[in-house]
């Protein structure tokens, strides 16, 4: 630095003060502009759609929408059924898809050791979760709707296991993964086994992150629509079987939002302030309360 | 991916026990069973969509993807209008969804502001993502219509309704933004540091840096994060449908009407009138499943591609 001071040019601090030729520093100051526009354009949305259903929502949400069955219209009618229904259809996806899910990332992170099975089961994971679930509904309307020759909570709660599955895999895996080895050898080196390390060390010193998938993947459950449509379909009444139509917020608000009539149309902004708030909240808590990814 | 995990965990791998305690058999077998179970999923979804399509296979063959006369009435269905809607309006999201998505991972990776700013502004990003696809078709049909149509109106000279391809396309890159940003803004950040101070060190300025050295460095991952996103656009159902204007007839404008694979599916699956129209929409939907397979494997190549550069 000291050497470089050349005859031209008299003092090396004012040559290092030399402002950047105008195009350089018009395209690096344009640049960060036109991303922090970006980043703004990409939150307008967000916030539009907050507040617009939480705006139109709260203006249509009452106790007899909450608690009442669909009505003709002309007459007060509500959506109890659907939430009902959304809770218990996603119950049994749940109950479904956490034993697969939390079983396979054990395996792919207790046992998985680079052989050809794990990678191609790390891909299927993959796959699995880049397959539209509007596929996976056609795929749940193929193997329970034609057979049972009715849409059911089954099915319904079938194809969102699948659609959780994914989820639920990748995060017991990062999870386990996390986990230092020295209490694996510890565990082992006290003579337990491996199942005994796994059940009683490493998945209670991982279980935040196996709730936080459960939870990410139920938040992902709660929202989905397409695969609801023909397999869970919708009912007018109270649930009473799982072997029968059942309805949801979900597909509620699909059928709401194209209808004529206004009351219905206030109906499904009050059914999505419920549902985003359902699904907002258990996805925040996922990531909080738990601290993993964010 | 073989070779870098064996690297990474070589190590680990010396003082693990494997098969030198008695594992415990069952439970070994039972965690092998589930993970198999996933791929079981993946054959049998292929196996039944496929198997139920084998009658409009049968009728229509190749012809279902040069045809686009679809018409329950006279049993006659060619699928070509919703591969075309399915592929225009992943491709429209796209041409959003890549500069914005580019544009956020950057902003949130190049020191532009402290991590205390930048932490809730990637949140909220992602939040993008946890909306649920039936709410922001319920926004598109009440907010976003209203506020484009005099603007759609004016750009097709009129006809417009609001409802159509552009639309679509502009809402599906809404919700595919989070996808592009967030894993572009993982795959710029895991680029080593000392990359960017030697630019920076040479007299570049931070853009010439980013445009020359980060994005060049992130290309394959990048890609990936597009081609991944590209994947979800091909495959979203509820907005779509709710905004595209659902005809089943190729569009004579970037702004008229039009329908995608995914959306006669949610529209015509429940009431399907016939063997042949069900068998149909199952073979619009086997199609619809071959093609985002393809693109998801494409993702993954790339994706892998980074990992392995990065060893």
């Amino acid at each position: 630095m000291i050497s470089t001071s050349s005859p031209n040019k008299p003092d090396l601090i004012e040559e290092l003060d030399q402002p950047l030729n105008f195009e350089r520093a018009f395209f690096d100051k344009g640049m960060t502009i036109l991303s922090i526009i970006f980043t703004l354009i990409a939150l307008v949305p967000l916030f539009s759609v907050l507040y617009y259903v939480l705006v139109n929502g709260f203006s249509s949400l009452n106790w007899t929408v909450l608690t009442s069955l669909p009505a003709p219209t002309g007459s007060i009618g509500g959506f109890g059924n659907a939430i009902q229904g959304s809770f218990i259809i996603v119950a049994l996806a749940t109950a479904l898809s956490v034993p697969f899910g939390v079983l396979t990332g054990i395996y792919l992170s207790e046992y998985g050791r680079d052989n050809v099975v794990d990678d191609f089961i790390r891909f299927g994971v993959n796959v699995l979760s880049g397959v539209p679930s509007i596929i996976v509904g056609v795929f749940a309307y193929g193997v329970l709707v034609i057979p049972l020759k009715t849409p059911s909570a089954w099915a319904g709660a079938f194809a969102l296991a699948i659609l959780m599955l994914p989820i639920i895999v990748r995060t017991t895996e990062e999870a386990l993964k996390l986990i230092p080895w020295e209490l694996r050898l510890a565990s082992l080196g006290l003579g337990a086994n491996r199942f005994q390390t796994i059940a009683k060390v490493i998945v209670p010193a991982a279980f935040p992150g196996i709730i936080t998938g459960i939870l990410l993947g139920i938040s992902r459950a709660a929202g989905e629509t397409a695969p609801l449509i023909f397999t869970a379909a919708s009912s007018t009444y109270w649930f009473t079987r799982p072997n029968l139509p059942t309805a949801s917020l979900a597909t509620l608000i699909f059928s709401y939002a194209t209808s004529a009539y206004n009351d219905l149309k206030s109906q499904a902004w009050a059914a999505s302030l419920l549902l985003l708030m359902l699904v907002l909240t258990i996805n925040i808590l996922a990531r909080f309360v738990f601290r993993r990814r964010f | 991916m073989t070779q870098l995990t064996r690297k990474e965990e070589a190590s680990a791998e010396i003082f693990t026990p494997q098969g030198t305690l008695p594992a415990d058999p069952i439970f070994n077998n039972v965690v092998k069973v589930a993970g198999l179970a996933v791929i079981g999923v993946l054959i049998w979804i292929t196996l039944v969509v496929a198997g139920d399509s084998l009658p409009a296979i049968r009728q229509f063959g190749f012809g279902f993807l040069t045809d686009s006369n679809w018409d329950p009435n006279s049993d006659q269905f060619g699928g070509l209008s919703f591969v075309f809607g399915t592929v225009a309006t992943a491709l429209i999201a796209m041409a959003f969804a890549i500069p914005i998505g580019l544009g956020i991972a950057i902003f949130l990776t190049e020191d532009f502001l402290p991590e205390a700013v930048l932490t809730p502004i990637s949140f909220m990003v992602e939040l993008l993502a946890a909306i649920p696809s039936v709410v922001y078709g319920l926004w598109g049909i009440f907010v976003m219509i209203p506020i484009l149509r005099p603007l759609l109106q004016w750009l097709s000279g009129g006809s417009s309704s609001g409802y159509g391809l552009f639309t679509a396309g502009l809402l599906l890159s809404i919700m595919v933004l989070p996808t592009v940003a967030s894993i572009s803004r993982e795959v710029l950040k895991s680029i080593p540091r000392s990359l960017r101070n030697a630019s920076l060190a040479l007299g570049a300025t931070r853009w010439e840096t980013i445009f020359r050295v980060m994005i060049p460095a992130g290309t394959s991952g990048i890609v990936g994060a597009c081609v991944l996103g590209l994947g979800r656009a091909l495959g979203e159902t509820m907005a779509v449908t709710m905004v595209i204007g659902n005809a089943p007839e190729i569009p004579k404008s970037i702004f008229a009407p039009a329908y995608t694979i995914a959306a006669v599916l949610a529209n015509e699956f429940g009431e399907a009138s016939g063997e042949l129209h069900l068998s149909s929409l199952f073979f619009a939907g086997f199609l619809l499943f071959v093609i985002t397979l393809l693109v998801n494997i494409l993702a993954e190549i790339f994706v892998r591609r980074v990992s392995l550069e990065r060893q």
